[in-house]
Order: C-alpha cells, then structure tokens, then sequence
C-alpha cells in the first residue's frame, strides 16, 4: 500500500476550517477537479472534472478530533483510505494534514495527487473569506 | 521577414540512433542532411533525464531547480517562463504540435489546461498569466494540437483516432497496465517488455499524423509571416510498437548487440556492482525507485535477443521520424521558406536501451540517456558553415537560441547561451561545464544526483536518499572509457579531477525555485 500525505498552514482557527472541512457535500466547492458531491447517509458520490463519478463511503466525521476520513469503494482500488485532519495549533491558526493510502500503489498518487490543490484553495478561501464554498457556508 | 524556426523534437532517443552521429541501424538521410549542411553537436546534454523536466527547460531556457519540475508529474505553473511567448510577443506566429507534457497526462480532475484544451478541442487558450505579468495565448502558442504514445487519454491524436478510425485504438500497445503502473508485459517475438505487433496503418500512426498537422498548420500561414514550429514526436520512446507494415525494415536477427551492453552476466554484474547501489538493485529487481520503467519487470532477465529486438523496432520508428520529416521539409519547400529556415533537431533525453543490460531511464546519468542527438541546421540565408561541435551544450541553450534566431534579445531569466556555429565560437564564449540533475520521490523512495559534464569527464556527486548516504558518486573519463564502465570515483589517481569537478559542480548550481512545486500525479 501507497501512502501519500499533504499539509498546509492555514490562518484562520481550527473551529472555521472545521466547519467547511466536515462537510462532506461542500467538497467540490474547494477541491480543484472535483465538479460535484452528493451525500446520501454514509456514501457520497464524487464527480471528477473528467465526468467520472466515484463512490466513496464515510468512514468518520468527528468534529472533536477534526478528523474526516472516507474510503472509494470503486473496483479500481483494492484499498483506499484517505484521511483529513485539522489541528489547532494554537495561535489562532491550524495544520490542516490530508492523507492518501491506496492500493494499487500508483493510485495514490492519481488521486491523492489533487489533495495539494484542494489545501491550497481551502487556504485561499479561508483566508479570503471569499469563495463558493465560503458562500456556500454562509447560506446555512 | 525574418528567420523561421523549425524545432524538431523526438522523446526519449539515443545519439547513436542517428546516421550522421555514426548509427548504422536507422537510415535517417534527412537528418544526415540537415547535420551535414549545419552544425552537429557531438556533447549535448539534458538537465534532465526524464520527459517533464527536460521539456520545460527547453520551453522556459531554465533548470530543473529553478523552473520547479523537479521530477514527471510535477506540473510546469502556467505562467512559468516561455521562449515561445517571448517570440509571440516579437511578432511570430507559433504552434506546438505533438507531445507536450508540461504537464502529467494522467488527469482524473481535469485540471490541465493542455489535457482540458486536447479535450474541449480548443487550438489554445487566449487569456492565459505570462510570466511578465501580461496575459495571451497558453505558454506563448497560438495553436496547439497535442499527440503522444497512444490511442488512449484527451489528447488532439487520441481524440481524431477514435473518431475517425475507431477500429485502430485497440491495435497500440496499452502503456499502463489495469492498476495504472507502467506495464510490464512483453510482446514481439521476443517478450520484450513494452514489444507489440501494431497493425495500424502507417498512414495513421502518430508520427505521421504530427507531420500532417504541423503541414497542416504551416500551410495556413501567409508567406511572408515568421513563425516558430515545434514539431514534437512521440517516439522512439517506448512502446516499440511501430506500424506492423514497417517492422520487416530491419530484421532484429540481424542486429548486433550494443556495444554498451555486456552480454556475460558476470560482467554486467561486476560493472553494475561498481556504481552506486540503486544500479544493481534496479537490475535484480529490489528496488524501483521511479515511475518512468515498469514495476513488475526485472532486468536481469532481459536477453540479447530482446535487446536486438528493441533495438530494430527503435530503428524503424526512428526511420519513421525521419521520412515524416521529410515530408515537412517538402512541404516548407514548397512554400518558398528554405532559404530562411532554421531547423533544430533534437530529443528530450536517451534510453538506456540494453546499456548494462538495462532498458528505459531512471536515475542513471550516462551516455545512453545523457548524450543526444543535437542538430542544428541554421537557415541558409544566414550563411553559417557546416561545423561540429565537440564542447558540451546543454538543452538548457535552446531557448537563447531561438531567440538568437529570430534577433531578440535572450531574456534575463534564459540560463544557458545560443548554441555555438563552432569549437571557436563554442570556445571563445565559455561553452565548458553543463549540468543535470535528477530527484525522485516515490513512496519513500528518494533519489537525488547532482552530475557535471566538463572537460570530457562525466561526474555525478549523489545526495543523501533511499539507499545513498551522500557520499557516493559516478565519475567517468569520456576519452578512455566511453562506455562509462569503470567508475573511477573512489580511485586516487583521480582524486584532484573529482574535486575539481564536484567544486565546480556545487559552484554552479542554478537557483532553486522556492516553494517547490508538488508532485500531483505519476506521469
């Protein structure tokens, strides 16, 4: 099994990043490539800008530890785990970590390839304040 | 009007692939011709040894370091530095058709413009960042039209294959097997890896295809426009799998093994036991440390006769090449621009291609993938005599030297120099030391080689990796050991050479890009 991990420094605090990072159905708001999400219980449904749609299932979404992980059940992986943490670091700003482990190995990288795009528009959004994922939070 | 620039590149060819640089394998008169009627570079070196890196340095005039793409699957920012934009803005018209790969290939997101462009059948984006703050056409071209190995992925080839002849996508060998690793299964007569009978018409393989769209192209210019063309093949590179039709050109059982390649496994062993230990951990099959050879293949069950085999599928597609240019060449004729047209020929790196009993490319800077064949046949009217050059130059020197061509200043940020007429010129104006450079990371495993070609030696220092403390090194004396077998690193008689070289090596090093750019994708 591949294992692949991408982080970035966000300031913004812990709590804010949190409240787009657990929630599942805004991901294609801040991830580069992915056009839409839908969630139904435990499963979402991602779509990738190619048009391919792949199934993921919810492993955890804990909003004391900041930790969000889900799985592809797509037959293309025979493993896959990826892993989403937010920490407080204690300044008001947080380390926000995203960790890919798949099998087959390459496709680690295939797809957790894109997860240094997503931080780097979730910071931007984030410290922005501006974005369609920040509009998005603030219609709730 | 001015000179009109003709850049040629292959993927992945060796220098001795070529006849005017002494191959007897391919027959490649057209290129013999353009060397014997202009200057032919007998040291021309990549600063870097895999296709992303070394593309964007001939596109940006930069090092790896310093341009960011450190490795394939890191992509080149859109707005990095281009020598195309820089002719753009001084009045040419410009294309670059065939393999690109500034950017990876392999896109589930779709977040390349090329790969999106390819797709959306769009000749380029207008409103792309310049690196000097302005804004035009992607990276500097007005048209794009993209091929590389295959039938498969968004490309422009691709995309006209499918539509037009279906029946053929199927025929080309798949690069990737089901999980997306680079395959490893043989084909041929042989078994060797990446061989395959391909029954797709000539007519309608990629080469030909890149030489009808750059005619294509050409055709659609006024006369009087000046324009630079990069006319980009996918092959030699692997898979060797040219148009059935035009294997029975050269029989593999007619081929001589490489001189490069010991055919006793005991000596091949010896050999690789003397360089650093990735060399022969790659050829047992412990340990690959890159993405670019497959996964599931082991080198040291390569025979001689897969050798002979690649070797005359190489040929043929290197034939192929060279008759698709031909037909360019025709073409520019006929429309009355011979005169004042500059063609530089080129590739992006070697293959190992049976050296040391190894195929493909990888941390392993020698002359199979560090020697190229370089040809650059200046325009007639410009009156330069036919010249080799035996200084080394690097393709870091090709971005100066369009703009060289076309009589605009070489920008601030070109680290190399227009390329030498001459030994003279090459001397008079310091053409002594060129650089590569290699760094992998994949999975954990880290590679990291620092090499310098000066004064006919070769020397590699390694940094700390994967299975390199930092104090190995590669050092070959190119006059007496050509093949780069007897690595004289760790020899005292060679110590002053080896500090001299590594000194100079440090010394020399461009600026590092910094934030370094992520790897995103495999390939």
């Amino acid at each position: 099994m591949a294992t692949l991990r991408r982080e970035i420094r966000i300031d913004r605090s812990a709590a804010d990043v949190w409240r787009l990072v657990g929630r599942p159905e805004l991901l294609h708001l801040w991830f580069p490539g992915i056009v839409a999400s839908e969630v139904d219980g435990d499963t979402r449904i991602i779509t990738t800008g190619t048009g391919i749609p792949i199934p993921e299932q919810i492993i955890t979404n804990d909003p004391l530890q900041r930790r969000f992980q889900y799985r592809i059940t797509a037959p293309l992986f025979t493993q896959h785990l990826a892993t989403v943490d937010v920490i407080d670091i204690g300044d008001g700003t947080c380390m926000v970590v995203y960790a890919t482990d798949a099998e087959p190995a390459v496709m680690a990288l295939v797809i957790g390839g894109g997860s240094s795009g997503a931080l780097d528009e979730l910071k931007r959004q984030m410290e922005s304040g501006i974005g369609p994922a920040i509009d998005a939070l603030e219609r709730v | 009007m001015g000179r009109k620039i003709l850049f040629v590149t292959t993927d992945q060819q060796r220098y001795d692939t070529l006849g005017c640089n002494g191959g007897t394998l391919a027959r490649t008169p057209v290129i013999d011709s353009l060397a014997a009627n202009g200057v032919r570079f007998e040291r021309a070196v990549p600063q870097s040894v895999v296709c992303m890196p070394s593309r964007s340095t001939m596109l940006t005039g930069q090092h790896p370091s310093t341009h960011g793409v450190w490795m394939n699957g890191v992509p080149l920012p859109v707005d990095a530095p281009s020598v195309a934009a820089v002719l753009h803005a001084g009045g040419y018209r410009t294309a670059l058709v065939g393999k690109p790969h500034f950017e990876p290939f392999l896109d589930p997101f779709a977040k390349f413009v090329e790969n999106r462009l390819a797709r959306e059948g769009k000749e380029t984006e207008i409103d792309q960042p310049w690196f000097d703050g302005s804004r035009g056409v992607h990276r500097g071209f007005d048209h794009l039209e993209f091929a590389t190995h295959g039938a498969a992925g968004p490309l422009h080839y691709a995309r006209w294959l499918n539509a037009n002849h279906p029946e053929a996508v199927g025929m080309f060998y798949p690069v990737l097997d089901p999980t997306f690793e680079v395959n490893a299964t043989g084909g041929g007569d042989t078994g060797a890896p990446q061989a395959h009978v391909n029954r797709i018409p000539k007519e309608w393989y990629h080469t030909n295809w890149v030489a009808d769209r750059t005619i294509s192209w050409l055709d659609s210019l006024a006369v009087d426009d000046d324009w630079f063309c990069w006319m980009s093949f996918p092959d030699p590179h692997h898979p060797w799998d040219p148009p059935a039709s035009e294997v029975g050109r050269i029989d593999w059982r007619d081929v001589d093994l490489p001189a490069g390649y010991p055919a006793a496994p005991a000596e091949r062993e010896r050999i690789l036991d003397a360089k650093p230990r990735h060399w022969r951990m790659w050829y047992d099959g412990v340990l690959v440390s890159n993405y670019e050879a497959p996964k599931h293949w082991v080198p040291a069950t390569l025979t001689s006769d897969q050798i002979r085999e690649v070797h005359a599928l190489n040929a043929v597609e290197c034939e192929l090449i060279d008759e698709a240019l031909g037909r360019v060449m025709t073409a520019i004729a006929a429309r009355g621009w011979t005169d004042d047209v500059d063609v530089v020929f080129t590739t992006d790196h070697g293959e190992l291609q049976g050296d040391f009993g190894l195929l493909f490319k990888g941390p392993y800077h020698v002359d199979g993938l560090m020697r190229l064949p370089l040809i650059w046949r200046p325009a007639p009217s410009a009156g330069v005599m036919p010249a080799v050059v035996t200084k080394p130059v690097g393709l870091v020197d090709l971005a100066p030297t369009f703009c060289a061509i076309a009589g605009v200043p070489a920008q601030d940020w070109m680290q190399g120099h227009a390329l030498p007429v001459d030994d003279h010129d090459a001397e008079a104006r310091g053409f002594e030391r060129v650089l590569t450079e290699w760094d992998s990371e994949l999975f954990g495993v880290a590679v990291h080689l620092r090499t310098i070609t000066r004064d006919g030696w070769v020397c590699t220092a390694y940094r700390p990796g994967y299975v390199h403390d930092g104090t190995e090194g590669e050092l070959y004396n190119l006059g007496d050991d050509p093949l780069q077998r007897v690595n004289r690193w760790d020899d005292p008689a060679c110590a002053a050479m080896r500090g001299d070289l590594v000194a100079d090596l440090w010394d020399s090093q461009p600026p590092v890009r910094d934030p370094r750019l992520a790897l995103v994708a495999p390939v």
